[in-house]
């Protein structure tokens, strides 16, 4: 049995390009399932924008199922809404009451300059993958199971960096802007493995570095993690901390010899 | 689609750039992780001091000669080998060069932040797990920076206290009469308050930077990690209250002046 909520006030950042200031638009929203998820709360409000021959708003959105990490909206003051560990297409209206005001941002960091309205572009987090974010052994097709031996507790936490889907939503909830949270992920998921050894402290000094170009620092609010639409622990920056610093060693090491 | 990025530090290369070598540890501060090595690192020895100041201040509640006796033992600390105050200074230029060090991480990593969000969030924030002491650091800090410089105008150099730096005769022992400087301070209401006001904000200062040592060194083992937020609190609240018994004590009438 469905309900309907009925006189929400949506508060949308309308924003028309990179360069323009932007501003709030209220629009009255009414009879909306609460089975709808948010976004498709946001698809009905643009058709009714559409059919009334206004701009839709425009926001990111793919799989809509949570895994790729393409929503990204700031929901009354908290990156992806306030139910922990999903994201926002995950989020649905059954969270909010009849006569809310909800309140929609895009992602705010100089690194992720607004498009349009919600979007942003977020391809400094491609740079901090291409500086590091891989392996460059040959892999040829899928091994087979178990030929490379990982102890389970090391598969186990290797996989819960590897859950990180790159939407950023650790950097909006920061108050610095930092993207220590992806960035750790990003090197304990490659770092902790077998595979990932042969340039385990030449990825984690270059993705550090490429970080520290686009992003704001870490001051251990903890806001990333409980932001994260995949709960990655921000144990994960201590690892990334700890192998930077040795990597600062070793590779200087490894400079001198060649 | 594709915008052009404004990087700080050129184009990146990948991997298997070659790194410059600058000596190693301009090299770690250049970044903002290496900044917080320096933060975590000046941090513990400041920590050190402070812990030590009140344990050692704690001799008050020994009596006058007690302290005065443990003041005159700190400027004559490996005296005769080093002249006295020697080693003394030492200690004092280290720890005045980890504060320089402190301050200047803290405002070039705050200088970063700010320029990572040129553009605030045009709604309200609702924070879930920063709390109090981690969203006023910048503001503990300063305020208690300014104490600092006030307790050493007070108690170390007497430009605000006329009792600081008298001397008195114990036996054939010249001795400052550090107890008298202490107790005339605290008796005036407005230092002492204003005493216990920054040291409650230094013990909020230490609450986060105590638990955030770990975090920034990369000191993270399921096995202690437990005991990271016990180890903050129980610090800065050893050190608050330690402290604050000075001012309290003074004031309620258990210390008085020392008539030798």
């Amino acid at each position: 049995m469905s309900n309907h909520l009925t006189n929400l006030t949506l508060r949308v950042w309308r924003q028309k390009g990179p360069n323009d200031s932007g501003h709030f638009e209220d629009h009255a929203i009414e009879q909306i399932s609460d089975e709808a998820s948010f976004l498709e709360m946001l698809d009905i409000l643009n058709e009714r924008l559409i059919a009334q021959g206004k701009e839709a708003v425009v926001f990111d959105h793919d799989c809509r199922e949570g895994i790729c990490g393409t929503c990204s909206l700031m929901i009354n003051g908290q990156a992806h809404g306030n139910q922990r560990g999903t994201a926002t297409c995950q989020l649905h209206m059954r969270k909010f009451k009849s006569g809310d005001t909800i309140v929609i941002e895009p992602w705010r960091a100089s690194a992720f300059p607004i498009i349009k309205d919600l979007m942003v572009d977020r391809s400094a987090f491609d740079r901090i993958i291409e500086s590091g974010g891989f392996i460059t052994a040959p892999t040829g097709g899928a091994p087979d199971a178990n030929l490379i031996p990982i102890p389970k507790p090391v598969a186990d936490s290797a996989m819960d960096s590897a859950e990180c889907i790159g939407c950023g939503a650790c950097v909006a909830a920061c108050p610095n802007g930092a993207a220590n949270l992806f960035t750790a992920a990003k090197v304990s998921h490659l770092n902790r493995l077998p595979q990932g050894q042969a340039e385990r402290y030449k990825r984690v000094e270059a993705m550090v570095e490429t970080m520290d170009e686009y992003f704001g620092s870490c001051t251990n609010h903890g806001e990333c993690e409980a932001a994260c639409p995949k709960e990655i622990s921000i144990d994960v920056i201590a690892l990334m901390n700890k192998d930077y610093r040795k990597a600062k060693l070793k590779n200087r090491k490894d400079l001198s010899r060649t | 689609m594709a915008q052009v990025i404004a990087s700080r530090r050129g184009p990146v290369t990948g991997t298997a750039k070659a790194k410059s070598r600058r000596p190693f540890l301009l090299d770690l501060y250049s970044t903002a992780v290496g900044k917080k090595y320096v933060m975590a690192i000046s941090g513990i020895a400041m920590m050190g001091f402070v812990l030590f100041h009140m344990i050692g201040n704690l001799k008050m509640f020994l009596g006058a000669s007690d302290l005065n006796h443990y003041a005159h033992f700190l400027e004559k600390l490996l005296y005769p080998l080093a002249p006295e105050k020697t080693v003394l200074w030492i200690l004092r230029a280290g720890l005045i060069g980890m504060l320089i060090l402190h301050l200047h991480a803290a405002y070039s990593l705050t200088v970063m932040n700010r320029t990572a969000r040129p553009v605030k969030y045009q709604s309200a924030r609702d924070y879930q797990i920063a709390n109090f002491a981690s969203r006023t650091m910048r503001w503990s800090g300063i305020i208690v920076l300014a104490f600092i410089v006030w307790h050493l105008l007070d108690l170390t150099f007497g430009v605000v206290n006329s009792q600081t730096n008298t001397f008195y005769m114990e036996g054939d022992e010249r001795l400052k009469d550090v107890y008298n400087a202490v107790v005339h301070s605290f008796e005036r209401p407005v230092v002492a308050v204003f005493y216990i006001v920054a040291n409650v904000l230094l013990g909020i200062h230490l609450f986060h930077g105590a638990w955030s040592i770990f975090q920034s060194l990369g000191w993270n083992n399921p096995r202690f990690n437990k005991w990271r937020n016990a180890f903050a609190t129980g610090f800065a609240a050893i050190v608050v209250v330690g402290n604050v018994t000075f001012p309290v004590a003074v004031m309620a009438g258990i210390l008085e002046k020392a008539t030798y």
